[in-house]
């Protein structure tokens, strides 16, 4: 509370965006760090076909060859550069990561609220999202992909629906409360249409825990992403993903652990940026858990 | 007390209904002809035909449905496509090393993670709380085969401590057992102890703030009986759920682990029918796993009575 009132006298509201910013990065360096990892990775994934070689060639020479200065990260058992494969293999990660939580969170958002909302659909809804959350996520998301072939849109749906009844709870519990209050009352009373209530009154506050949420399903289903593709059911193998280039150096780990060793660095240090970033802006945008966890 | 025992017992049956329908429809939702995706891309019509008729995808769905999930109900999981044997079988076959690795990650986890999670409560705010919320971060984040592929090139490569892979029952001896177990339960429980160090952490700090923590320790009670007996004991309920909640990570976890030491267990049973899309084993390790969640989270429900004596039904 220190920093309503800068030197110059203003208050916030009359500070230009920038040092709003950086006041709020001041205050939540973690979501500070998190977001700049998370920027940085973005870049590199959108840059990968600029900064390295191809991810395909096949330089046989240079078979399981440790990182030297032409191969930074070594070479795989093909010869292929490991850092042009894990530099690329980014791309997946952060697309399944990004398209997991946007879809999960959307569905999640509209089945939650009317959940929430409507009685009747609350017992029907909640009886299937227990049972679909009884059932290990990993597992699910295995067996849909090895029905359902391995392609990057089905490694995303079948990542999505283990994650959407966690998204259909926080959404619905939040509904339940507000619609108590006093205001959505004077709404009903006042004879606003349902989707008004529902989307006008309802809506915004659901947006702060929905948020939060959303980094967390990002950050699992970059796990789960790795996790399937390491088990050989995930994303293709002729598209390098960080999960499938480490299944692919696991016969060699003994001699060749390079390979194994960069894509699970770079995976741990994205999902560490996502969480960081979660639990940063839990608590900035809901002081009330800030100050009990 | 008798009553809600037995309405939370009727209340699983709508759960594990909804399990059954989504592991029996898994194959019907999935694009393309049932028979023809299990029978693989260089199936001829004949195994096609085959696969149908040995599966009944001859019939009309709902009794599909019925003749599967009465068959399920008497203990009855199909038979394998490729080996032919019956599915409970080769679960049976397979349970022992994944249930002791699911128990001994379950101890290390709690023994590790409560006393972080109460430690750091009491020294709130200090480095020791840092650290060990620094851990929890870490521990949540990195993934299990990252975390298994580490352990195994320090202490199994380098050091020589445990062996690289495999398992060995417990029937061959307590410390091969152990030694083939231990990096398994390490790597597998760091996920977990994670997640019940911030929910210790967080509820036993709660508890800190109450009013009779401050009696108690005006009227002079030692540390280690206050955070024991006061702190940790109320802070049961909480920890005890996230255990619960954690079975599925560990279940998810428990695949990868195995597959990554070379464990023969469920997980590797799976991985492999999922390669072969041996579907009825699939919809057998799925409706197994699902049902132990269920019921451990059953049992937990029924214990919170135990552990808080306020929580009535």
């Amino acid at each position: 509370m220190a920093a309503v009132i800068d030197d110059n006298g203003l208050s916030p509201s009359q500070r230009s965006w920038w040092p709003k910013a950086k006041d709020y990065c001041r205050r939540h360096p973690t979501v500070a760090i998190g977001t700049a990892v998370l920027v940085i990775m973005t870049l590199i994934a959108i840059a990968a076909p600029l900064i390295t070689a191809d991810p395909l060639k096949l330089t046989p020479i240079k078979r399981l060859k440790p990182p030297s200065e032409s191969f930074w990260f070594g070479a795989d058992f093909l010869g292929r550069d490991v850092f042009a494969r894990t530099i690329h293999g980014s791309q997946v990660s952060l697309m399944v990561g990004g398209a997991v939580a946007l879809v999960s969170t959307v569905v999640g958002l509209v089945i939650g609220l009317l959940a929430g909302y409507i009685r009747w659909v609350d017992s029907v809804v909640m009886r299937v999202m227990d049972g679909l959350m009884a059932i290990p996520g990993v597992l699910l998301a295995i067996a849909l992909i090895s029905l359902a072939g391995a392609s990057l849109t089905n490694v995303i749906i079948a990542i999505c629906i283990p994650e959407i009844p966690r998204v259909v709870r926080l959404v619905r519990s939040v509904v339940l409360t507000i619609r108590e209050q006093p205001y959505v009352e004077a709404a009903i009373a006042v004879g606003s249409p349902l989707p008004k209530i529902l989307f006008k009154h309802i809506l915004p506050n659901t947006v702060a825990p929905l948020i939060v949420q959303a980094t967390y399903v990002c950050a699992s289903a970059v796990v789960i992403e790795a996790i399937l593709s390491f088990l050989g059911a995930g994303t293709p193998p002729e598209i390098p993903s960080w999960g499938n280039i480490m299944a692919e150096g696991r016969t060699y780990f003994q001699i060749a652990p390079w390979i194994i060793f960069f894509p699970g660095v770079f995976l741990a240090i994205t999902v560490l940026a996502v969480n960081v970033l979660g639990d940063g802006l839990r608590d900035s945008l809901d002081p009330r858990i800030a100050r009990r966890m | 007390m008798y009553g809600y025992i037995i309405r939370r017992l009727l209340a699983t049956i709508p759960v594990m209904g909804v399990v059954a329908v989504v592991v029996f429809m898994l194959l019907h939702l999935t694009p393309g002809d049932p028979a023809t995706v299990i029978a693989g891309d260089y199936a001829r019509p004949e195994d096609i035909a085959r696969i149908r008729a040995k599966l009944g995808l001859d019939q009309p769905l709902h009794l599909q449905f019925f003749t599967w999930i009465g068959a399920v109900l008497q203990g009855d999981l199909g038979h394998s496509i490729f080996s032919n044997l019956p599915v409970s079988k080769l679960i049976g076959q397979r349970i022992e090393p994944t249930l002791a690795l699911s128990i001994s990650t379950t101890i290390f986890a709690v023994a590790l993670a409560v006393p972080l999670g109460v430690f750091a409560a009491w020294k709130a705010g200090t480095w020791i709380d840092r650290s060990v919320m620094l851990f929890a971060v870490l521990g949540f984040s990195v993934p299990v085969f990252v975390i298994a592929y580490l352990l195994m090139y320090v202490f199994s490569l380098n050091l020589g401590w445990f062996p690289v892979q495999g398992y060995k029952p417990i029937g061959d001896g307590f410390i091969p057992f152990l030694r083939s177990i231990a990096l398994p339960t390490v790597a597998l429980g760091i996920i977990y102890t994670a997640l019940i160090a911030r929910i210790a952490r967080a509820s036993v700090l709660e508890i800190l703030t109450e009013d009779y923590i401050r009696t108690a320790k005006a009227k002079g009670l030692s540390n280690s009986g206050l955070l024991i007996r006061h702190a940790l004991r109320n802070a049961a309920v909480p920890i005890v759920t996230i255990i619960g909640i954690g079975i599925a990570l560990l279940i998810g976890g428990v695949v990868v682990t195995e597959s990554v030491f070379n464990i023969p267990g469920l997980g590797r049973l799976t991985i492999d029918a999922v390669l072969r899309r041996d579907y009825p084993i699939i919809q057998g390790v799925i409706l197994v796993f699902s049902a132990v969640y269920v019921v451990v989270n059953l049992f937990i429900d029924l214990l919170y009575t135990v552990l808080d004596p306020r929580i009535r039904y």
